[in-house]
């Protein structure tokens, strides 16, 4: 590490005062700024997919398989039915990113919600809640997610499905921690004296304090799911073909590992390049948002 | 004083159910207010002052409950009453201002909207109506500039300034009574002036009454027109502030007056209280003051003496207070 952020010695200052401060130098953040730079043009490549090939990701050329890198055109070569494989990596990126970025919303929301009424509320409803939460998390994250999309059927609702049934643990743990905490102090009993709802004291008053910690985890969880779609697809119970799908081209490619070995190892790199890109943004967010460390 | 009370708390008792077996933080308090008046509740830290307060509201720590006794307001009692029946009180009808203006703000929300969030939420205002109300809250708790500091952050504030948004917050649905939990404590003392000033002047503009927590004296002569005074968790003495810091009748509250200092008698030495304040979880028998008190006879270890009335609304909880008056005649 050559650049390290060197801020002037902040004095202890309120939590929001941090956040606002560091806020408006977020740019210094070098891990942030590479993560987000990355991810910019992985998002640029694969959303602006029309501007970058002419070919159509679905469209079958039986006459040209398995063409090599840059003959007749094609960046990346074809596959075995005669795609372009570049335009299959960037189309395949918009489903892959897509499917990731909801998959990590919905655990996100339930999480959250019910992480807040476990916290707030405590008594029977956390007991309950947090007993829910300890038999899901007793299960491996792949072996459930796995189980549930063999369950449920193919296809991007089962993922989502699945996920959300097993990622919101984490959000529900992180959030009722959060509020058991936060709930104690003396602006939540302002806000009781001045007569605010429950489901407003939650929701205008102790999430803000509280959510941070929750998107700088899912920024990490987003790679783990990205994961578990690229394994479910190489496993054929994910995207289906013929839409392209990044795990779906690993799988197909290897079986022509010897002689074309990009098919298989470049939707990998895509993979590895897309996960650095999240996790530095996760970690350059925690950093942001880490009380100033002496 | 007379009319219709607008709050009246009778024989109030908390406990709190702890390891140690049942502690009873208030027992037997009993509190009236009128209309338009405004109520010192004076003691040490640990007398139950604030946990009276606090108790007003149904805002009590999750393991302290009221056991007996009621709190009632417009003839209807607050400890027996539906949760969303309370919520309409709080904060439209009881406003409360909390100790540290800090920690009682939020402290990622913009000032004026924790203003203006009452008047939404009771008073069924729309977002322009709303801000525009806590914009003229904010000019009339003396905070300058109010469409630029509308959009700041409590930490942007200096603790006088929190202060006055504590006191805008609590008056924005025209409250007609405010809750003051040692509202001045945590300020300097030149801005505690200023502040006491507001307040008081506020509350007599608009006839709000007031009840006021503290336990520094000066304040409550400042600001109340009666005062309570409280020991290890019950009142000890009523009266007016005139009447109670002439001619205290209870060794307690000669005490306390004794032990605050005088600007007027610079050369006076203060004389503290000796011991300090008894366990709650096992109370002295009798008189819980007698440990501690200077007239103490053989019947104060034994009776556990009620407040009595003494002339009007005075009343002591003292078997002997004729002996604190002596001792106040022989002072002058």
């Amino acid at each position: 590490m050559s650049a390290v952020s060197a801020g002037p010695a902040a004095a202890p200052a309120p939590a929001a005062a941090r956040i606002r401060a560091r806020g408006a130098r977020w740019y210094r953040q070098p891990t942030l700024v590479a993560g987000l730079v990355l991810l910019a043009i992985i998002l640029f490549m694969c959303y602006g997919a029309p501007l970058l090939t002419s070919f159509n990701p679905d469209t079958q050329n039986l006459l040209e398989p398995l063409v090599g890198v840059g003959r007749q055109g094609h960046l990346l070569g074809t596959d075995q039915e005669g795609r372009d494989t570049w335009a299959r990596l960037l189309y395949g990126g918009q489903v892959d990113l897509r499917v990731a970025g909801l998959a990590v919303l919905f655990p996100f929301i339930l999480g959250i919600i019910v992480g807040s009424l476990a916290g707030y509320f405590g008594g029977w409803v956390d007991a309950i809640i947090m007993r829910i939460v300890d038999i899901v998390v007793a299960f491996p994250f792949f072996v459930l997610v796995i189980a549930l999309v063999f369950v449920l059927g193919t296809g991007e609702k089962s993922i989502y499905i699945a996920i959300t049934a097993v990622g919101w643990v984490s959000y529900a743990r992180i959030t009722r921690g959060e509020i058991t905490v936060a709930k104690r102090q003396e602006y939540v009993l302002a806000a009781q004296s001045g007569g605010l709802s429950s489901v407003r004291i939650i929701t205008r008053h102790l999430l803000p304090n509280v959510i941070t910690q929750s998107i700088v985890y899912a920024m990490s969880d987003i790679v783990q799911d990205i994961l578990a779609i690229v394994t479910l697809s190489y496993l054929g119970l994910g995207i289906q073909p013929p839409t392209p799908d990044w795990g779906t081209m690993i799988a197909t490619g290897q079986n022509f590992l010897t002689t074309q070995w990009w098919l298989t190892t470049i939707p990998g790199l895509a993979v590895v390049i897309t996960g650095v890109a999240l996790s530095l943004i996760g970690d350059g967010l925690a950093d942001l948002l880490r009380p100033a460390a002496s | 004083m007379s009319g219709p009370l607008q709050l009246e708390v009778s024989d109030l008792r908390v406990e709190i159910a702890s390891h140690r077996g049942v502690v009873c933080p208030i027992d037997g308090v009993s509190l009236e207010i009128a209309p338009g008046e405004a109520v010192g509740l004076v003691g040490e830290s640990g007398s139950g002052k604030s946990m009276t307060l606090k108790s007003i509201l149904g805002l009590l720590p999750p393991d302290a409950k009221v056991t007996s006794g009621s709190v009632v307001f417009d003839g209807s009692d607050l400890t027996r009453m539906p949760h969303s029946q309370l919520n309409r009180v709080r904060g439209r009808r009881i406003g409360m201002i909390f100790q540290e203006p800090m920690s009682a703000l939020n402290p990622v929300m913009r000032v004026g909207n924790q203003i203006a969030e009452g008047p939404r939420v009771h008073l069924g205002m729309t977002r322009t109506q709303s801000v525009e109300r806590a914009m003229d809250l904010m000019r009339r708790v003396g905070i300058p500039e109010p469409e630029r500091r509308f959009r700041a952050y409590p930490h942007e504030f200096s603790g006088g300034m929190r202060q006055r948004v504590m006191i805008a917050m609590a008056l924005s649905c025209d409250p007609e009574l405010i809750l003051c939990d040692e509202p001045t404590t945590a300020l300097d003392v030149t801005i505690q002036d200023q502040i006491l000033r507001l307040l008081a002047q506020l509350c007599q503009e608009s006839g709000t009454s007031l009840m006021f927590v503290t336990h520094d004296l000066p304040v409550v002569a400042q600001v109340c027109h009666k005062v309570a005074v409280m020991y290890a968790g019950r009142i000890v003495e009523r009266g007016t502030v005139q009447e109670v810091f002439t001619r205290p009748m209870h060794p307690y509250t000669l005490g306390l007056l004794r032990s605050a200092p005088d600007v007027d008698h610079p050369g006076h030495s203060l004389e503290p209280i000796p011991g300090s304040p008894p366990s709650l979880a096992s109370p002295p028998s009798g008189c819980r003051f007698h440990p501690r008190c200077q007239f103490a006879e053989d019947d104060c270890k034994v009776i556990d003496p009620p407040l009595r009335l003494i002339e009007g609304d005075r009343a002591t909880a003292c078997l002997h207070y004729e002996r604190t008056l002596d001792e106040i005649g022989a002072d002058t």
